[in-house]
């Protein structure tokens, strides 16, 4: 079966790969320069924060008061803080929590707003109606102030049930992921209402495909695109949000640096070691800057309105 | 319209007092106390705390100090601080005009800026201006206050010397010299917090014009032999401005609590700072009432966003 289709394949389209739905949009992601350059740089850091450690092997938490806020320098890249440590590991360390933190609050958020809009959006009836009510419910919640009482508030409970770093990890994820869906469920309830009256979802019903299929097997991988250009983004968000966070003191414990805490750190020594502040701004700067030039550039190749191009 | 004004606004009951409803039970559900810094007090004994609790109220069960408060609040009492022992109406009164100064400054001119500039950089699409400009907005919206403020600083306070970096709230306008001090001190929070306006704003008036730039009537108004001039003024930017009237319309709350993290980082005692405060000292009616404040805010102009949507464009229907 698969030897005769390609060599009938052969015979009449000779040497020209098929073109996909995800060649196509490579091809017209790798047109934007923009989004390329923020890839690469994406790549870049996160390889430094997962292997660097590994390769510059200077401690992030050994304390030298001889050798305090030097400037950059070669045994020093980064200089070193107050406490005489080194920024460029600590950099490096903090990269780690700092993009674990965005990605996996970017997978509650996705998760939580794609069931909720495929729920809604395929149901309808009270319970889009609901849902949808729960979702505005949300949005009117002040995000900032909620999020940084929830964190004041149970940081505390959680550092006792599950330890000072898990416990913190835990609930940061949790809130910023619980307070990040809502335009996820409101995109994907979108997309569901118009694709549900397609024929095909039609026929698939006809022939006697379940809810839960229709919903992911059908309907969902339709509506993929704007998800993957909403998930990148929030990564983005997520970032920013935990940076926040430290950067007001509510993150993680001073001694596990992220580089919103290395910030709020450096904010007392602007005049003696700015480049205590300097560095770990830049990382955050550039790692939202990139995922930015990805998300744009991801919502233009994946645009159906652009594929025929 | 009335009919669905009325409709709007019966629905952003029930939201509200959702809202009040979470907000209460984060609060009261914490573990914590807010008499903690009582009880390491060796001078106050447990009677004196019971005491304190009592005449705070804090003995009741939760749901009748939810009605209480809610009681309260719609007549306008948000109740006394935990921590100043003054009404929380005064603290906030007291903060309010920093806030609106510093932000509504700082709003107003990322506007000014950003029409101009969107509007521009649209009509010129793909020439060096723009993309300059698109650039600069992708960079000024993927910098965060907090790293701008820090960067502001160490150029514009360690280096240059030109502003200081500690806003004096003390400083009262009365002659030129003071009110040029006050420009100086206002200067950075403000640019800080313009940049990120600006940005986030001219990407839509851009994204906006764009979409309008296309359509039959702008051909129709060109085929009249109407100038340049007269088709973007009138035709195009009247349209392609009733998104952005909205946009800016659902961002207003945000003035008002103040953009949190520039207060804290310039320390601009504005209401963003009163709240992040209240909560490191778990001063319960204080964080209460602002954060309540600030949802009330957010619904009343979201539905102020939908109704100048339907003025401004008659095209739009009210159904429900």
């Amino acid at each position: 079966m698969s030897a005769s289709s390609s060599t009938l394949s052969q015979t009449t389209a000779p040497e020209r790969p098929p073109r996909t739905l995800w060649g196509d949009a490579w091809r017209r992601f790798r047109r934007d320069k923009l989004a390329l350059f923020g890839a690469a740089t994406l790549i870049i850091i996160v390889l430094a924060c997962v292997v660097g450690p590994l390769v510059y092997t200077a401690s992030h938490r050994q304390i030298d008061f001889s050798r305090a806020q030097i400037p950059p320098s070669w045994a020093h890249p980064f200089g070193t803080n107050d406490l005489g440590q080194d920024v460029l590991a600590r950099v490096l360390r903090g990269g780690r929590v700092s993009l674990s933190v965005g990605i996996t609050s970017m997978l509650v958020a996705i998760t939580v707003g794609t069931l909720i809009g495929a729920i809604s959006g395929f149901y309808g009836g009270w319970l889009d109606v609901a849902l949808m009510r729960f979702t505005d419910l949300f949005l009117s919640l002040p995000q900032l102030p909620v999020l940084l009482m929830v964190i004041f508030l149970f940081r505390e409970t959680l550092r006792r049930l599950a330890g000072p770093e898990t416990g913190i990890f835990l609930l940061m994820v949790l809130v910023i992921g619980s307070l990040n869906w809502m335009s996820v469920a409101r995109l994907v309830r979108a997309s569901f209402l118009s694709v549900r009256e397609m024929d095909f979802v039609l026929a698939a019903q006809a022939i006697g495909a379940p809810a839960h299929r229709l919903i992911w097997i059908h309907i969902f991988p339709n509506v993929l695109s704007p998800v993957i250009v909403a998930a990148t983004l929030s990564v983005g968000t997520a970032i920013i949000t935990e940076s926040t966070l430290s950067f007001l003191g509510l993150g993680f414990p001073p001694d596990t640096p992220t580089w919103g805490r290395l910030l709020f750190d450096a904010r007392d020594y602007l005049e003696q070691a700015p480049h205590m502040a300097f560095f770990p701004g830049l990382m955050i700067f550039l790692t939202v800057l990139s995922i930015n030039f990805v998300g744009d550039g991801l919502r233009d190749a994946l645009d159906p309105q652009m594929r025929l191009r | 319209m009335t009919r669905y004004l009325i409709n709007r606004l019966l629905i952003s009951i029930p939201t509200l007092l959702a809202i009040s409803v979470v907000v209460f039970a984060i609060l009261a559900l914490a573990p914590g106390d807010p008499m903690a810094e009582f009880a390491t007090n060796p001078a106050i004994t447990a009677e004196v705390r019971e005491n304190i609790r009592r005449s705070l109220g804090l003995d009741q069960p939760i749901y009748i100090r939810y009605v209480k408060w809610l009681w309260a609040f719609v007549r306008g009492d948000m109740g006394f601080s935990f921590n100043s022992r003054s009404p929380v109406v005064n603290l906030i009164l007291q903060r309010l005009p920093t806030t609106l100064w510093v932000v509504g400054t700082a709003y107003l001119l990322a506007a000014l800026l950003a029409v101009p500039l969107g509007v521009i950089s649209a009509l010129k699409r793909y020439t060096f201006f723009d993309q300059v400009v698109t650039t600069l907005a992708f960079v000024g919206f993927s910098l965060p206050t907090f790293f701008t403020g820090i960067l502001f600083i160490i150029i514009f306070s360690v280096q240059l010397r030109w502003f200081p970096f500690i806003y004096n709230s003390t400083l009262r306008v009365t002659n030129w010299a003071t009110f040029m001090a006050q420009v100086r001190q206002s200067i950075m929070p403000v640019m800080v917090l313009v940049l990120f306006q600006a940005a986030v704003l001219m990407r839509f008036v851009r994204a906006s014009m764009l979409e309008q730039m296309n359509r039959d009537y702008v051909r129709t108004a060109r085929a009249k032999g109407l100038r340049n001039f007269v088709v973007v003024n009138r035709h195009i930017l009247r349209n392609a401005l009733i998104p952005v009237v909205t946009l800016v319309a659902l961002d207003i709350p945000t003035v008002f609590t103040g953009a949190l993290v520039t207060e804290q980082i310039f320390r601009v005692p504005g209401i963003g700072a009163l709240l992040v405060d209240s909560i490191y000292r778990g001063d319960t009616p204080v964080v209460m009432a602002i954060t309540f404040i600030y949802a009330i805010l957010i619904v009343i102009f979201n539905l102020v966003a939908d109704i100048l949507y339907g003025i401004l464009d008659p095209r739009v229907q009210y159904t429900r």
